[in-house]
Parts: C-alpha cells; structure tokens; sequence
C-alpha cells in the first residue's frame, strides 16, 4: 500500500530537517521563537520518520541512494533496511518528545546556550539517523564523528561547572578511543573487500586471526559507546551531568548506535567465529550485574539511572548472544527467543529510559538537585509526574504488565527451552543471571521511588516542589502510555519485531510462527488485564474505605524519639546499605566514620559516604596520573625561550648535516 | 667574471662576521643592506644577460638593499633602541663561534656529492656560512630586532644557495622566496611592534611569560 511512495526519502528528508531544525533559532533575534520552531520541525520529521519506518516494516522495498560525492572512497550509499528501522523507530520517537521537552525544560529566556543546544539536538538527531542508514564505511564515520561530538557540545551545556568540564574530557577521550578502533576495524574491512562500501550480509569469510581482531576491534569501538563493560567508565559522569533531555536522547537512542554497530558488523561474516557468540553473552552478563550493582548504591538520581542503563545494555547483549550461540549450536529457540528478546528490549529501553530521565528533569526543575536524600514526598506534589515516573520504574524492572517484561519473556524462554537441552547446557545460566539482575533492579527502583516520591520532604527545596508544565509531562504521558500498550498487548510488540528477527536471524516465516507460539503471549495479556484490574479494584476498595475512616495526623513511625525530623527518614544511602555491602566487591565504597567515645556523637561530627568506579577511578586515574608525571619531565623542554627553541631547529639540522658522514 | 663572484662571496662571509661582533643595530641593519645588494649583484655576474635578468636584479636590490632595511631602521628608531645589550653569548665568543661555523661549512661543502662544475665554486661554503650565522644570531641575540636581522642572514644563505641551483633563474622562484622574506618581516614587525606595546620592551626573553602554565 506504500509502494507509491519512497519510504527512504522520507527518512533523509527527516534527517536533513532535524539537522536544520536548530538553524532558523541561530539568526532570529527572538530565540524563544526559533526554539519553537525548533521543536515543531523535529517533531514534524519525527512523523516522517515513523510514518517511512512503519512502511518499511510493512514490507515497502527499501531502495539505496548513492552520492557520488568527490572524496575518493567510493561512492555514498544510502539505504534503510529492516535492522535500520528497529533502531530508527525509537530515534524518532524520543527525538519528538525530547524536543517538546526542551523547550519548557531549557527555556530559551532562561538559559544563553538554549540555541546552541537545539541546534547541536537537531545534528544530534539526524546523524543518527544517517549512522543507521550509512552503507559505506567512510560515510558512517562521518556520521558517527558529528554524532559523537554533537553529543559531547550538547552534554557540555553548563560548561562553566568544572564537574561538566571532568566529564566533558572523559567523554571525549572514551569516543576517540573507540573511534580509533573502529578505524582500525574499517581499514581492514576495506584491506579484505577491496571497497569502502559496506560488504553485503553473510558475505564477507576472513582469515581467522583478521576476523578475531575485526570483532575485537568492533567491540572495543561500538562497545565503548552503547557502554558494555569494562568500557563504561565515561557514561555515568555523562549522563548525569548533561541536561537531562540530552540524558534521554543519549541513554535512549546513542546507546543504541553502539549496538547498531555491532549488529551489522556481525551482519557482514558469512559465519561468526564460535567463541564472539559467548564472548558477548558473557560481556553482556557482567555488564548487567555490575551495572545494577553500581546503579543500588548511587545517591545521584541520574548517575543511578545511567548506571542502570549498562544493565540494559546488559541484557540487550545477553539476548544477541543467546543468539550467536544459538546459531552455533543449531538452537532455533535460542536464536529466536534471543534475537527477539534484543530487539524488544532495544525498544523498551529508549521507551521508559527517555521516560525516567525526562522525569528526573521534571525533579530537578522542581527541586534543584540531583540528590535523592535530598527530596522525598514528592508523590502529593507532582501528581502528575509521579504516576509517570512510577510506570517507568516498573518497566524498567521487568515487571508485569510493563513493556520491560516482554522482552526478558522471550530471553527466559530461549534459556529454558533450548538452553537446557544444549549438549552444552551454559546458555541456560542466563535464566538466574536475569533473575537476579531483575531482583536488584526491584530494589533499585524501590528505593528511588520510594525515596523521591514518598515519606516526608526532606530539605525545603523538596518541601516547595511543584508539578511541572504539560509541555513538559506530555512527552513523558506519551513515552509512558507506549509503556503500559506493549506491556499490556505484547502481541504488538511482537509483530513490530518478528519481520526483523526474520530478516536478521534468517528464519523462514513458518519456523518463527512455530517458536513465537510457544512463548506465552496471550496468556500474558489476559494475565496482565487480570492484573490489572485487580489493582484497580484493591485500589478502589482502599480508597473508599479510607473515605470513610475518621483522619488524623501525625508521625508515622517515632522510634520512639520525642521530636523526630524528616531527616532521620531512611534515605536512598541506608535503604540500600545491605545490599551495596553485599555486593562490596563489584561497588567499592569509601566510608569516612567518626571514631565514637559516647554514645551520642557530638556536635559537628559527620559520616561521610561515596561510590568509586572501579574502571575510572581505581583504573584509568591513576594510570592517566603517572603518565602525566612521566610526561611532566619532558615539559622542561618547553620553557617559553624563543632563542632555545631556535637553538632546537639548529640542532636538528646539525645534526641532520652530520649523520651521513 | 666567476672570479668577482667569489671575491664578493668571500665579503657577503665577511659581513657575516661583522655583524657577529657588532654592537650596534643601525651599523648591523646597514651590513645587512650591503649584503643584500652584492646578493642582488651575484645572479648577474654568473647568469649571461638578459631583460628577465636586469628586472630580477632590481627587484633584489630594491627590496634586500633598500626596502627591508629602511623598515627595520624605521622600528628601531621609533622603539628607541640603539644597541644589543646583554646578548646570550658575547659578541667575541659568538665571532669565534662564527668563524669557527665558517671553517666547517667549508669542510663540509668539500663533502658534499656536488655536480663537477659547482665543485670549485665558494657558493656552497658561503651559503651555509650565512645560514649558520643567521641561526647563531637568531639563538644569541635578545632583541627582537636582532632576530629579525638573523632571519634576514638566514634568507640571505638560502638565496645563496638558489643561485647555484635554478640555473636559468626562473622568476617564480625568486619571486616565492621574496614574497617568503617579505611575509616573515612583516610578522616580525608586526610582533615586535605588539612585543614593545604590551611590555614596554622588545626583550624577546620576557616572552616567556606567554608559555602555558
């Protein structure tokens, strides 16, 4: 029914209209203006976009555009196919609701860099958009440079705060590092194939040892960006110090890019060695442990979000290589149920991802801080947003009837049914892997949610928070109700991903409506409705049987102190004590305690508490700080004397003179 | 005719000394001048004459001669300089130094693969002579002024050395090293103007404020 109609030319019309969105707001001279506009053409696009997706998903052909652009690597080839699209669709998605956002969360009156972040958001947007459509490798490092330097100005946004500045230079060094990687990777592509443009898929047989340290390389440079462990180390610093509608886009969508990569990467190899596929599984377990592990013990509301995200990364990765070892093992449960399980977590995660940090922008605007021992009682004054925040926290655990649990579905599925009848039966180890993440996820969420939302306001920031406007809790209504639909009728979810999983996995279609049916969707949804209503009417009972009882006031729970404060609530730090001590070696803690000689401490005396990352702190610091002691040597050479600096050259040329002879 | 061009050669060396051991700028820019035109005199002494030849000498001597050292002259006058003081080395250590330069430059020209007809020749020797005075002029001297007349000696060795080079002299590349020259005064100019202004002085050393902590 699309056929009239490109569907690709649509996805670069929108491009190039998201990268020029924030050019009109440069040059009028009432910027608040050009932030509106802005954001309608953003949002414009991202119809475009969904529209061409969802066309393409219906099965419209994609066609390849090629630029024949004067730079010798080969022609620009543009295209969109299936495993474009599943990316595509979360990208335009948030880029809409980030857009609508920021312009009530980063208002152009308020804040000098508003034009400068729209317009960096809009190139932001759109080089993703030309990442997953670039089919020439040159092409894509273009796009995927601005898209990492776009991020880097758009995090860099308060730059006058030297903790910004900090992360500012480890998010630079972390995307060079990977983007010589991924230079090393492209150059060898181009040694084998003899082309810079993209091979085709299942194409491409290499020597063992180049295809060994093409993958390595991929992983190292794609990798570092969707922030699978141990390359993490820039991404919390990032996301917690970016405005939090760049956190969205960047946790949501860029993280994602990385995953792109390593998909189509892997696309390329007629056969994949056998070791990549437990290599990922095993990254993407770690990754998702330590993730959650680091996200339990944060006090910063963003930092523990963006630690939760590695453990999103996490799973996305244990369900590709559930896959890869499932094609290794002749395993079609496997490589379904995990390719599906990737797929629809790459979904949900851009979905309640964007959802929370456009809440903690909400919390923030009405707070002032970042601190979760900060706030609390949140709940009574942002009836909106707390709601909102409470659907994202759900689905971002796993829990029925929320969109994050389809996805881990189908991973539970894939490691029971054929994981276990494995001759080798590891892959079956990721069903208590999953569990147990998703158990520390509970109590991560818990305690944010109860911490911010509920109990009694802990500072008085807290105590005046107010609900913010629906410019800004309208995106989050939208990201949240596209939670509560897939979870509640996962079979949409389903459909969305299953020509994918077709198209990636190479599955005929009656095998996968074989091993789809055998994962337990419709009862989910009657289960789910059940739920539901049964919440509803619990819900309804207490509510009508607190109308009725008599009120009264008063502090819940004294511990039997005379005049208890809101500060000797439980905080975030305590709620989660236990845990972060049990999992002591994964999140270092560094306790300062007062020595104690009564029983009461005195006055003054304070306990102090902070988290180190092991990576960045334990690892890359110290190592950094040595060399640049052993660097700080050879900066005598540099002393500012003009005449000792021609001395050098005169030197040189001496000594260039003598050599020969 | 090759004889003049040695003999002036041998002077162009002599001058080099000069301004090792002066003192004083007006006296070091008016060495530089006078090295200027015998290097504008040279090309037309070993090059049979032509229209291309006459016009390429007038331009040397216009600009190498009279031009270039009435500028410098102009910014010592108007910073109100006289004399180098206090350079790095003193001036009798940095003559023994540049004599000592211009005994090596000749050991090392009689080293060099060289075609047979440059081999009797006092070019090669001479060119690197001037070259390693301008150097030791750039490196000794604390003016400012007096770099700028050390990058002018080095220019000068390095127009010494095309003249063997571009046999048929061609005006492209000549005009290319003036225009060099040209650009490089300019800078210094404009550098030693910005130097005197924001210090109050043209004491290249107290540059080294600039360097980054």
């Amino acid at each position: 029914m699309f056929s009239a109609v490109d569907p690709t030319i649509y996805l670069l019309a929108a491009a190039t209209l998201m990268a020029l969105s924030g050019v009109p707001g440069l040059a009028l001279n009432r910027p608040a203006w050009g932030q509106h506009l802005a954001a309608f053409l953003v949002v414009v696009a991202a119809f475009m976009g969904e529209y061409a997706a969802v066309a393409l998903l219906t099965g419209s052909p994609g066609v390849t555009y090629q630029v024949d652009w004067p730079l010798p690597f080969g022609p620009a080839l543009l295209s969109a196919d299936l495993l474009s699209v599943i990316f595509l669709m979360p990208l335009f998605l948030v880029a809409g609701c980030v857009s609508v956002y920021s312009v009530a969360y980063w208002p152009a009156h308020k804040h000098a860099s508003a034009g400068k972040l729209t317009l960096f958001l809009g190139i932001f947007a759109a080089s993703m958009v030309i990442v997953v459509m670039a089919r020439n490798s040159v092409l894509f490092i273009m796009a995927w440079e601005i898209m990492a330097l776009s991020a880097y100005f758009l995090l860099t946004s308060e730059q006058q705060n030297p903790d910004v500045q900090r992360v500012g230079i480890v998010y630079l060094f972390a995307t060079h590092t990977g983007s010589m990687a991924l230079f090393a990777m492209f150059s060898l592509l181009r040694e084998a194939t003899g082309t810079f443009a993209f091979p085709l898929s299942h194409s491409l047989s290499l020597p063992v040892t180049v295809a060994a340290v093409v993958i390595i390389t991929a992983l190292i440079g794609f990798g570092g960006k969707a922030g699978l462990m141990p390359l993490h180390y820039w991404l919390p610093g990032a996301h917690a110090n970016a405005p939090s509608h760049v956190s969205a886009m960047m946790s949501g969508v860029m993280l994602k890019m990385g995953i792109y990569g390593i998909l189509r990467t892997l696309s390329f190899f007629v056969g994949v060695p056998a070791w990549v596929g437990w290599l990922i599984l095993l990254l993407g377990a770690w990754s998702a442990i330590n993730g959650i592990a680091m996200a339990a013990g944060q006090r910063d509301l963003k930092r523990l979000l963006a630690c939760s995200s590695i453990e999103n990364i996490g799973i996305i990765f244990i369900g590709i290589g559930l896959a890869l070892v499932g094609v290794q093992l002749h395993a079609p449960y496997l490589v379904v149920c995990g390719l599906f399980g990737a797929f629809i977590h790459i979904i949900n995660h851009g979905l309640f991802k964007s959802l929370l940090f456009l809440g903690s922008g909400v919390l923030i605007h009405a707070t002032g801080t970042r601190e979760i021992d900060r706030m609390g009682g949140l709940a009574r004054r942002m009836p909106i947003t707390s709601p909102l925040f409470l659907i994202g926290s759900l689905a971002i655990c796993g829990l029925p009837p929320l969109n994050g649990f389809v996805g881990e579905l189908f991973l539970y599925v894939g490691a029971i049914s054929d994981g276990i009848i494995a001759p080798l039966p590891l892959a079956a180890l990721v069903a208590p892997v999953l569990a147990l993440v998703g158990g520390l996820a509970v109590m991560t969420f818990v305690k944010l949610y109860g911490i911010i939302f509920l109990g009694a306001p802990r500072s008085d920031a807290a105590a005046h928070g107010h609900e913010a406007t629906a410019t800004m809790t309208a995106p989050m209504f939208l990201l949240a109700t596209g939670c509560l639909a897939a979870g509640m009728v996962p079979v949409l979810l389903v459909r969305l991903v299953s020509p994918v999983v077709a198209f990636y996995g190479d599955v005929a279609a009656p095998a996968l409506a074989r091993i789809t049916s055998r994962v337990p969707i419709v009862p989910l949804t009657i289960v789910n409705i059940l739920l539901v209503v049964l919440v509803a009417v619990i819900g309804a009972a207490y509510l009508l049987r607190l109308r009725r009882l008599p009120r009264a006031q008063g502090s819940t729970w004294g511990c039997a102190y005379p005049v208890p404060t809101p500060r000797m609530q439980y905080t975030g730090t305590s709620f989660s004590e236990m845990m972060v001590n049990l999992l002591g070696a994964i999140v270092a803690t560094n306790r300062r305690r007062p020595t104690l000689a009564t029983a009461f401490p005195a006055a003054g005396t304070r306990f102090s508490y902070t988290l180190t990352e092991t990576v960045l702190d334990r690892i890359l610091t110290p190592v950094f700080a040595g060399v640049g002691l052993a660097f700080s040597y050879l900066r005598r050479v540099q002393h500012g004397q003009l005449h000792i600096y021609v001395l050098y050259i005169f030197a040189t040329l001496c000594v260039l003179i003598i050599w020969p002879h | 005719m090759i004889v003049l061009a040695d003999q002036l050669l041998v002077l162009v060396m002599l001058i080099n000394l000069v301004m090792l051991g002066t003192s004083r700028l007006i006296f070091s820019i008016r060495a530089v001048a006078v090295q200027g035109v015998i290097l504008g005199v040279l090309p037309g002494l070993i090059h049979p004459f032509s229209f291309h030849l006459t016009v390429i000498t007038v331009v040397i001597i216009l600009a190498k001669g009279i031009i270039i050292p009435f500028l410098i002259s102009d910014a010592v006058r108007k910073a109100h300089i006289r004399r180098e003081v206090e350079p790095f080395i003193g001036y009798v250590p940095t003559l023994l130094i540049g004599a000592v330069f211009t005994a090596l430059s000749f050991a090392f020209a009689q080293n060099l693969p060289l075609a047979p007809e440059h081999k009797d020749l006092l070019f090669v020797p001479a060119s690197i002579a001037t070259l390693l005075t301008g150097f030791l002029l750039l490196t000794t001297r604390r003016k400012a002024i007096s770099q700028v007349i050390g990058y002018l000696v080095l220019e000068n060795g390095i127009f010494v050395f095309g003249l063997l080079l571009s046999e048929a002299m061609p005006a492209m590349v000549e005009a290319g090293a003036l225009l060099d020259l040209l650009v490089g005064i300019f800078i210094m100019g404009i550098v030693i103007n910005h130097i005197s202004r924001e210090f109050s002085s043209i004491d290249t050393s107290r540059l080294q404020t600039l360097k980054e902590e």
